[in-house]
């Protein structure tokens, strides 16, 4: 049975364009990393944050994507790109009033000296049916590098809002 | 983007937080990376409302052969 250990957290009591976990311990198994944000940006309904491991800004993630927007599924696929991402609801007036989202990374082996794949489930729930208004996303994450991943960056789309929580735990 | 900023860093090791203005380079590159990622989501958006419309219109043209519903559905299973 997996035992979480919470490593670090961080609850934004102003709003941040990014947040970063460094000087992670390679003495866990897996890493998660669950995130309740909104964003502060009022032009998207939804928007994308990026994450990368390692400070890399090289090709190497890619990501497979089944996706539900709140009208129908699709599924799609991004390789070689230079961060991965996930979804999270704006402050734009077709979302609901502070509406945050969800999200989890789960990253197994991730101190392993290989190519790292990992999960990300993310949800925004807008109660509404309306393509793009909402949204529902399990993806299929690969991380292409052998080093242990040791820092975690989170970018907003804009900034994530004040009340948007950051939490590493170790398995 | 905000007029000042900043980013959160938290040491794991030490459990120190830090709260930093953002340099220019990494505003420039934060920008970047939203307009890519933007950029995929509208595309793939458009590429899943264009499959839609044309499953549709697939579905219109078996019906006006005479396919039953069940018979239509059936073929995409």
């Amino acid at each position: 049975m997996a035992t979480y250990t919470l490593i670090s957290s961080n609850v934004l009591s102003s709003s941040a364009a990014s947040v970063t976990f460094s000087s992670i311990p390679s003495t866990y198994t897996d890493l998660v990393l669950r995130i309740s944000a909104r964003d502060t940006n009022t032009g998207a309904i939804i928007g994308s944050a990026t994450f990368t491991f390692n400070g890399s800004s090289g090709s190497l993630y890619s990501i497979t994507k089944l996706i539900g927007d709140g009208s129908a599924a699709s599924s799609s696929r991004r390789s070689s790109i230079t961060s991965d991402e996930f979804y999270y609801p704006g402050a734009n007036a077709g979302m609901s009033t502070n509406t945050f989202g969800s999200a989890e990374i789960y990253i197994p082996s991730y101190t392993a000296s290989q190519n790292k794949p990992f999960s990300t489930f993310a949800v925004t729930e807008n109660n509404s049916t309306t393509a793009g208004n909402s949204e529902i996303d399990a993806w299929a994450n690969l991380y292409r590098d052998t080093a242990a991943i040791s820092s975690i960056a989170i970018n907003a789309y804009v900034t994530f809002a004040i009340g948007s929580s950051f939490y590493l735990y170790g398995i | 983007m905000s007029d000042n900023p900043t980013k959160v860093i938290v040491n794991c090791e030490t459990g120190v937080t830090e709260v930093l203005p953002l340099t220019a380079q990494e505003i420039a590159d934060m920008e970047t990376a939203r307009v890519a990622a933007e950029d995929q989501r509208k595309a793939a958006e458009a590429e899943a409302a264009a499959v839609a419309a044309a499953k549709e219109s697939a579905n219109a043209k078996l019906a006006a052969l005479g396919l039953s519903a069940d018979e239509i559905a059936a073929l995409s299973k």
